[in-house]
C-alpha cells in the first residue's frame, strides 16, 4: 500500500472513494441501491479451498495488512543500528501490542543470543554472587504482568511544535505487553543480601549483554518491589529485538531502563553514573540546569484514531474515537476527550477498568457532524495526576528537555476525514 | 539520599518491602560466580573511581588512537561527523535552545566518559581497547574540550583532578514538588478556554516520512 500522509490532502486515495461521492455508496438507506456483487456473485473464496493447516506453522498478518508495521524515521540517527522505530499504534485496537510491530530500541543492534549460551550474573553486594542458566530462571516461582514500556524520548520530537504527522510517529515508542517472568527480588534474595547490609541507600546495577552494554542503575527499593526478569511476553519467547530470551521490566519507569539480554545484575552502595544516566535520560531545564533519576513515566494518552494515519473515510454519521491512555504511577483511572481543542471536554469510556502501569483502552462513540474537530485526550490517574498541556509543561520545562514529554497531543481533523498533528492556542 | 526514595512510584511504598529479606526461601538455584568470571564482566565504573584499572595514558598519545579507532564517526577533533555524536564543544550552551551536550558541556562525571569508552565503543568492536588506550583517549577528549593540556598523565591517581565543567548542573528529580498542580483534582470540563487557533501545523514541516 501507498498511501501518502504528508499533508497534501488533495491526492489522498480514499477521497475519490466514499467521500467524494457524498457517502451515498456506504448509506443501505438509498433506494433502489444496486445490489452487491459481492453478495450476488458467488466469490472465489466461496467454492475454492484455502491453504491447509500445513502452510503456515507460524502465522504473520494477512497480507493486506502489511502496512501495519514498524517504522523509522530516518533522519533522527546517524544509522539503524543504534536507533529507534515505532509501533503502529494508529492501526491497532485493544490494549496487548503484538511482539511483531511492537517498537524497538536498540544501542549496537538487536543481537542473536542462544539460550544455551545465556548466562545471568549477580555480582556485588551479595551473600553470594551467583551465575544462572537460563534453564535456572526457568525454575523459579513465576509471575505474570501485563506492563506498558514507554521510552522517556517518545513525543519528544514534540517539544519544539508539531513536527511529526502520525500517532505512530508522535506517540509510537510504546508497547505493552504480557510477561512471564521470575521477580527481581526472588533471584537478589537467591544469592543473599545480608552483607548489603541496610538496604535503603542501596542500588542494583543491570547491565545488557550487547555491544552497547547498556546499563542502568536501580534503587534497591524499586529493585525488591516489582521489577521482573522476564523471558516470555504475550505467551511465547521474547522476540530478538526485544532482548530475547531474557529482559528486565521495570514497571512504569522509563524503558531504557528495561535492559534487553539482561546479563548481569550488580549490588552497588553507588548509582553507576552510566552514560546512559548522565548524558541521555536527563532532562535539560530552561535555565541549563538538568533533572536525573526521572525515572517513572508520567500519566499520558493520544487519540490513535481518528489520526493522521487514520483518517475518517466514511463521511459524517456515527464515529468511535479511540485511543490509549496510561501512567507509571498506577492505573487511569479515567480519560476526558475534547472536540473542540481543549474548550470543552466529555469523559471517554474505558474499555476496561485501568490496571497498574499498563495500556487503558478508552472509546467515545459520537455522531460527527462532518465538521472540523480539534481532537484532544486527557489522562488522569490512581496518584490524582491530570496529564498537562504543552503549554504548561513548557511553563516548567523549557523547550530543551528532550524526554518526558507526556502532553495533550492535538489533532485536527478536517471535514473530508483527514487529520494533521497541530498545535493549538 | 533517602529524598528520592520517598518519590518511587509516586506512591508510599509499605516500609516492609526495603526491610532485609531475612527469611527469604532458597531455592538452591545457579552457582556460585568464579573471581575471574566477576572480573569479566564488572567492568562498570562508579563517581568515586570504584572499578577504574590500572594503567595510564595522555591526549599526545591519544589523539592518534582516537583517529585510528573513533575519528570517522566522531571526528578527529572529537566535533562530531554528519550526525554522529559530537563529544566536544558546547560550553556554556545548556540554557540556550539546541545546547550542543558533550563530555566537555554536560557530563557530569569523568568516570562515565572512562566507563562508557572501555565498554561501549568503538561501535561495531566494543571491548577491544587495552585500559591504556582508554585512558589516552579520554584524555585526549578531555583535552578537545580544553579540559587538560596534552602532556596531562590520566590514571586511577589523577582522575579526580580533572574538573568536570557542568559536575554540578544536576538536581534530583523534583516534579512532585515543582509540578504539585499537576495533580488536581478537578479537571476544567466546560469554558476552559474561549477560543481555540493553531498555532503550529505538522504538514508545514513536512518531516514525516512517507508511508510505504
Ligand atoms: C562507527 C561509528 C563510531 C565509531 C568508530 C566510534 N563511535 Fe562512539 N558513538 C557512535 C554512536 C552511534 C554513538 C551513540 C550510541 C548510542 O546512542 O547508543 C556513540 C557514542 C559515543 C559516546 C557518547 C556520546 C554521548 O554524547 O553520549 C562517546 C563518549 C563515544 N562514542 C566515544 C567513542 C570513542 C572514544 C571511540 C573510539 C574508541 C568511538 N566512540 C568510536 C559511533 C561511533
Amino acid at each position: 500500500m501507498t498511501m501518502s500522509f504528508k499533508g497534501k490532502p488533495s491526492r489522498r486515495a480514499f477521497l475519490k472513494g466514499a467521500v467524494a461521492a457524498g457517502g451515498t455508496l456506504a448509506s443501505a438507506s438509498v433506494a433502489k441501491a444496486e445490489a452487491d456483487p459481492l453478495i450476488t456473485e458467488v466469490q472465489d473464496w466461496a467454492s475454492y479451498t484455502g491453504d491447509g493447516v500445513d502452510a503456515t506453522p507460524y502465522g504473520l498478518p494477512i497480507e493486506y495488512e502489511a502496512d501495519v508495521v514498524r517504522r523509522n524515521v530516518e533522519w533522527l540517527t546517524a544509522d539503524t543500528i543504534s536507533s529507534i522505530n515505532f509501533t503502529p499504534i494508529h492501526a491497532l485496537d485493544g490494549t496487548i501490542t503484538p511482539q511483531g510491530c511492537a517498537f524497538e530500541r536498540h544501542h549496537s543492534g538487536a543481537i542473536e543470543l542462544r539460550k544455551e549460551d545465556y548466562r545471568l550474573m549477580i555480582n556485588g553486594l551479595v551473600d553470594t554472587p551467583l551465575i544462572f542458566t537460563y534453564e535456572d530462571l526457568e525454575r523459579f516461582p513465576r509471575e505474570n504482568h501485563v506492563y506498558f514500556c514507554e521510552c522517556a524520548a517518545n513525543t519528544g520530537m514534540e517539544w519544539a511544535g508539531a513536527q511529526l504527522n502520525g500517532a505512530q510517529f508522535t506517540h509510537g515508542m510504546i508497547h505493552n505487553m504480557e510477561y512471564s517472568g521470575v521477580s527481581l527480588r526472588t533471584l537478589l534474595e537467591e544469592a543473599g543480601l545480608d552483607v548489603a547490609g541496610d538496604l535503603k541507600d542501596k542500588w542494583v546495577y543491570v547491565e545488557g549483554a550487547d555491544a552497547s552494554s547498556n546499563g542502568r542503575s536501580i534503587p534497591m527499593e524499586k529493585a525488591l518491589d516489582d521489577v521482573l526478569v522476564a523471558f516470555k511476553a504475550n505467551g511465547e519467547a521474547l522476540r530478538m529485538e526485544h532482548g530475547y530470551p531474557v529482559r528486565l521490566v521495570v514497571p512504569g519507569w522509563e524503558g531504557n531502563m528495561w535492559v534487553k539480554w539482561l546479563r548481569r545484575i550488580e549490588v552497588t552502595d553507588q548509582a553507576i553514573e552510566s552514560r546512559e544516566e548522565t548524558s541521555k535520560y536527563t532532562d535539560t531545564l530552561e535555565d541549563g540546569t538538568s533533572r536525573k533519576w526521572t525515572w517513572v513515566m508520567d500519566a499520558k494518552s493520544v487519540v490513535t484514531s481518528p489520526s493522521p494515519q487514520s483518517p475518517i473515510k466514511h463521511g459524517k454519521g456515527p464515529l468511535v474515537v479511540t485511543g490509549l491512555a496510561w501512567s507509571g504511577r498506577g492505573s487511569i483511572t479515567g480519560v476526558d476527550v475534547s472536540l473542540d481543542g481543549g474548550m470543552t471536554w466529555q469523559e471517554a469510556r474505558l474499555a476496561a477498568p485501568g490496571t497498574d502501569k499498563a495500556l487503558t483502552r478508552f472509546y467515545l462513540d459520537i455522531n460527527w457532524n462532518g465538521e472540523e474537530m480539534f481532537l484532544q485526550s486527557r489522562a488522569r490517574d490512581s496518584s490524582g495526576y491530570v496529564q498537562p498541556t504543552k503549554a504548561q509543561l513548557r511553563d516548567v520545562r523549557g523547550l530543551n528537555s528532550i524526554y518526558h514529554n507526556n502532553c495533550i497531543q492535538t489533532w485536527w481533523v478536517k471535514s473530508n476525514g483527514e487529520a494533521e498533528n497541530v498545535e493549538v492556542s | 539520599m533517602s529524598k528520592f526514595l520517598n518519590l518511587v512510584a509516586g506512591t508510599a511504598l509499605a516500609s516492609t518491602l526495603i526491610a532485609a529479606p531475612a527469611l527469604a526461601e532458597k531455592y538452591g538455584l545457579g552457582r556460585p560466580a568464579l573471581e575471574e568470571e566477576v572480573a569479566a564482566w564488572d567492568l562498570d565504573v562508579a563517581p568515586d573511581g570504584t572499578g577504574l584499572p590500572e594503567g595510564s595514558g595522555n591526549a599526545y598519545d591519544g589523539e592518534e588512537i582516537f583517529a585510528d579507532y573513533c575519528g570517522v564517526c566522531h571526528g578527529d577533533f572529537a566535533e562530531g561527523v554528519d550526525n554522529w555524536p559530537k563529544l566536544a564543544g558546547g560550553a556554556d550552551t545548556l540554557d540556550h535552545d539546541d545546547p550542543l551536550k558533550t563530555v566537555g558541556s554536560y557530563w557530569p562525571y569523568l568516570s562515565t566518559t572512562f566507563d562508557y569508552v572501555r565498554r561501549s565503543m568503538p561501535f561495531g568492536s566494543a571491548q577491544t581497547l587495552s585500559n591504556d588506550e582508554v585512558y589516552a583517549i579520554v584524555a585526549y577528549i578531555l583535552f578537545s574540550n580544553d579540559l587538560i593540556d596534552d602532556e596531562f598523565e590520566l590514571s586511577k591517581e589523577t582522575f579526580f583532578d580533572v574538573e568536570m565543567p557542568n559536575a554540578e548542573g544536576f538536581i534530583l528529580d523534583d516534579r512532585t514538588t515543582s509540578e504539585a498542580h499537576f495533580w488536581t483534582d478537578t479537571p476544567c470540563m466546560e469554558g476552559c478556554k474561549d477560543k481555540v487557533e493553531i498555532t503550529m501545523r505538522a504538514a508545514v514541516l513536512d518531516v514525516t516520512p512517507d508511508e510505504e
